[in-house]
């Protein structure tokens, strides 16, 4: 889903800076009062932020044969919504831009875009669609491989809208195959991965998840919650 | 970690091990496992072949090797933020219980 340094035209990447832009600011605001306010969310927001920078910088094979990465930004939706997210994915894709020759910080505003906020807002969306109907496992799995799955077609979009050619289906489909196809499998590993994950934050602290409001307490009945003050 | 999550991070390996399997002998040369992003900008120059990228990377990594160490770096760093605090909060528990 990275698009190249220099790959788009500065029209496009000074429109994608802007819807970004607006976002991480929106973002920022919210992490400054999630920490004033559960200062105890703050493991998790490093832990949301740790897992897409392993997850994006692992290139796997895929059934098409050519290799791409999960992104990990299914978990951070999830657990404090898609403008936080996109803070986080700042911090990975700005990592990749300027050591890795990976993405770029021209195109740094597109990929915020396609791997910040269109996946974690489709994740996010699935997530609470979902929520209270299943378990919140198999709901995080579902709502972590949307998120992969859709930041793979807004880059096909987007790069259809910078470059339409004659025939903008034509090459809209194009570009879907070469991203929305390979990334089927790695999409379903990445929803598998983190319900593994989530099982474990659920069973050690299932207070801080229904602190988000993200579980019902019907699901953590049957776990002992940490006594108070030993919790931090 | 219960068995179902062993079974589950089993069927993970099991997705990856696949392409290698299903395209056993196959590599680089013949245009097998290269990148999704590379092949995106190929068909970039292919639609629009008058494109010049107008920005070069600030830097990019001498070699393939200097690559491998900053991607491993990457989930490195990562894994022990993760690694961490999940120790942390399972021996607390403990501690707790």
């Amino acid at each position: 889903m990275h698009i190249m340094e220099g790959f788009l035209p500065p029209m496009w990447c000074a429109f994608w800076y802007i819807l970004s832009g607006i976002v991480v600011a929106y973002g920022l605001i919210q992490i400054k009062k999630l920490v004033s306010e559960k200062p105890e969310v703050k493991p998790l927001l490093a832990v949301a932020g740790a897992y897409m920078f392993i997850l994006s910088s692992l290139k796997m094979p895929s059934v098409t044969g050519s290799c791409s990465h999960p992104c990990g930004n299914g978990l951070g939706a999830v657990l404090f919504g898609p403008a936080v997210t996109a803070v986080l994915s700042v911090i990975v894709l700005f990592f990749q831009a300027t050591l890795l020759a990976h993405g770029g910080l021209t195109t740094l505003g597109a990929n915020v875009f396609s791997m910040g906020i269109m996946g974690p807002f489709a994740g996010w969306l699935v997530y609470n669609a979902l929520k209270g109907k299943i378990n919140s496992t198999y709901n995080i799995g579902i709502a972590a491989m949307i998120a992969d799955w859709i930041t793979y077609i807004t880059t096909s979009v987007q790069l259809t809208l910078a470059f339409p050619g004659s025939d903008p289906i034509h090459t809209l489909t194009i570009f879907l195959s070469i991203f929305a196809v390979t990334q089927i499998p790695l999409a379903i590993a990445e929803g598998i991965l983190t319900m593994v994950l989530w099982d474990k934050i659920k069973e050690l602290r299932p207070d801080i998840l229904l602190k988000l409001g993200v579980i019902d307490e019907s699901e953590v009945s049957t776990n002992v919650v940490p006594a108070p003050g030993g919790g931090n | 970690m219960e068995t179902k999550h062993i079974i589950m991070l089993g069927i993970v390996v099991l997705l990856m091990v696949a392409p290698l399997i299903i395209y056993h002998g196959k590599g680089e040369k013949e245009g097998y496992f290269g990148g999704a992003d590379d092949a995106a900008s190929d068909t970039i120059e292919k639609l629009d072949p008058n494109y010049k990228p107008w920005f070069q990377p600030i830097w990019e990594p001498p070699s393939g090797e200097i690559e491998s160490l900053l991607f491993a770096l990457q989930a490195a760093i990562g894994a022990i933020i993760i690694g961490y605090f999940i120790g942390y909060y399972t021996a607390l528990k403990r501690s707790n219980t």
